[in-house]
């Protein structure tokens, strides 16, 4: 009886730990990026943030489970000039000391077939949050799995760039934010 | 021998002129502010400026290599003329590598060049932080150089009219009618 008993706990702990072969979830910040694209003057520019913080679970096997949070702190910009970082720091732009942070929390997972998924959740930033959609995709590699997506947005949506940058004609309104956050298996 | 310059040499060396001086004072100028959408705007316009003058160089040097210019008055002695001669390449190599760096400048900055906002121009290096600094200050370097040749350049014009009162000056204004 009691053989038996261990036998089923056994293979029911097995059936739980196929079920959650992989859960990704441990984010490698070294291989994981977070850059945006705009226009100014009519020219393509980019810039990248160097800090942020991911929390994620997701399970190929079981989508509809996942999450992420993404938390970007926006004093680490780097806009390509001392000069442009200091500026997106000030009131007009981030608030980088009223808003430190700017943060992405997912609702639902969507899976649209092959590695295509839609996240749609909240990105929060200078104290305004917004519903967004975000297509993502997803692709195993190795003993991790990687995370890429865009999603554009409207800065005059979330007030960065104010007062004299509150016209699109220099730096354009769109900015498309580009991720790719790479977490290993646990 | 004609004693005077082409009309097109002259066209050409008095209009990149103005453009120099206007140039260097934008350049300054626009450094200067702080930073603004007009800043942008006028670092937008001083790069297509800049490579619309480092164009007009080119047609120069190409008319210069097919018309030789009038020949210098025969009362210089050899030095004045090698001071001439090697003021007025410099003069060419600046009006060449002052575009060349800020061009060189804005793509390691990552800041494109789009003449005009229609042409784009390559990125010739790649982003770069430091290199970018580097060229800047080359940038700098050369438009301090060129003001310095630029001294002894008008220099040498005004003393060729007021002092040696030889033609040196008038064969590159436009012709005297009558
Ligand atoms: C005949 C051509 C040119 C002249 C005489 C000229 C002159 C100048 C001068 C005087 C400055 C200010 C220097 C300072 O104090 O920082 C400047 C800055 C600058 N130039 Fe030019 N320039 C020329 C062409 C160009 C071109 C073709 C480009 C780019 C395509 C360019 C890009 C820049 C940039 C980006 C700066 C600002 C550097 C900074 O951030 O301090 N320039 N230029
Ligand atoms: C940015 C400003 C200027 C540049 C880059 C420049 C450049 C040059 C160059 C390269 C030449 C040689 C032409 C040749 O023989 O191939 C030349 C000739 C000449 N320039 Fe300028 N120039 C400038 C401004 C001026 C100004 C302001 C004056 C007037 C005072 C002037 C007076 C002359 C004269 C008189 C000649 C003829 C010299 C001769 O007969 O051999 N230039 N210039």
């Amino acid at each position: 009886m009691k053989r038996i008993a261990l036998a089923l706990l056994a293979s029911f702990a097995f059936a739980a730990t196929t079920a959650h072969a992989v859960e990704y979830g441990e984010v490698q910040p070294d291989k994981s990026r977070i850059a945006f694209d705009y226009q100014q003057m009519g020219v393509a520019m980019q810039g990248t943030f160097g800090k942020f913080a991911s929390a994620l679970r997701f399970d190929p096997a079981a989508p509809q489970t996942a999450s992420a949070r993404i938390e970007v702190e926006l004093a680490s910009v780097d806009t390509g000039s001392e000069e442009g970082d200091d500026e997106v720091a000030r009131k007009t732009w981030f608030d980088t000391k009223g808003f430190p942070v700017a943060r992405f929390e997912s609702s639902t997972v969507k899976p649209l077939g092959g590695n295509q998924y839609e996240v749609a959740g909240k990105l929060t930033i200078k104290g305004t949050t917004k519903d967004v959609v975000v297509p993502a995709t997803f692709t195993p590699q190795g003993g991790s799995g990687v995370f890429e997506g865009a999603l554009t947005i409207r800065r005059g949506d979330f007030s960065i760039g104010e007062g004299a940058w509150k016209a699109f004609d220099v730096v354009a309104n769109d900015v498309v934010i580009r991720f790719r956050i790479t977490a290993a298996a646990r | 021998m004609d004693t005077h310059y082409t009309a097109t040499a002259k066209l050409l060396h008095w209009l990149i002129a103005l453009m120099i001086f206007g140039m260097l004072g934008f350049g300054f100028y626009m450094t200067g502010l702080d930073l603004s959408p007009t800043k942008l705007e006028l670092y937008s316009w001083h790069k297509w400026a800049g490579v619309t003058v480092f164009l007009l160089v080119l047609v120069r040097l190409a008319w210069r290599i097919g018309h030789r210019p009038p020949a210098l008055p025969a009362h210089m002695p050899a030095i004045e003329r090698l001071a001439a001669h090697a003021g007025h390449h410099l003069l060419y190599l600046l009006m060449l590598a002052i575009p060349l760096s800020g061009w060189l400048m804005s793509s390691a900055k990552g800041f494109q060049t789009v003449w005009f906002g229609v042409l784009p121009l390559p990125d010739l290096l790649a982003k770069d932080k430091a290199l970018g600094n580097l060229l800047e200050t080359v940038h700098v370097a050369l438009n301090f150089t060129l003001i310095a040749v630029l001294l002894g350049h008008v220099g040498a014009a005004l003393k060729h009219h007021f002092i040696d009162r030889d033609d040196v000056l008038t064969r590159m204004l436009p012709r005297r009618r009558g």
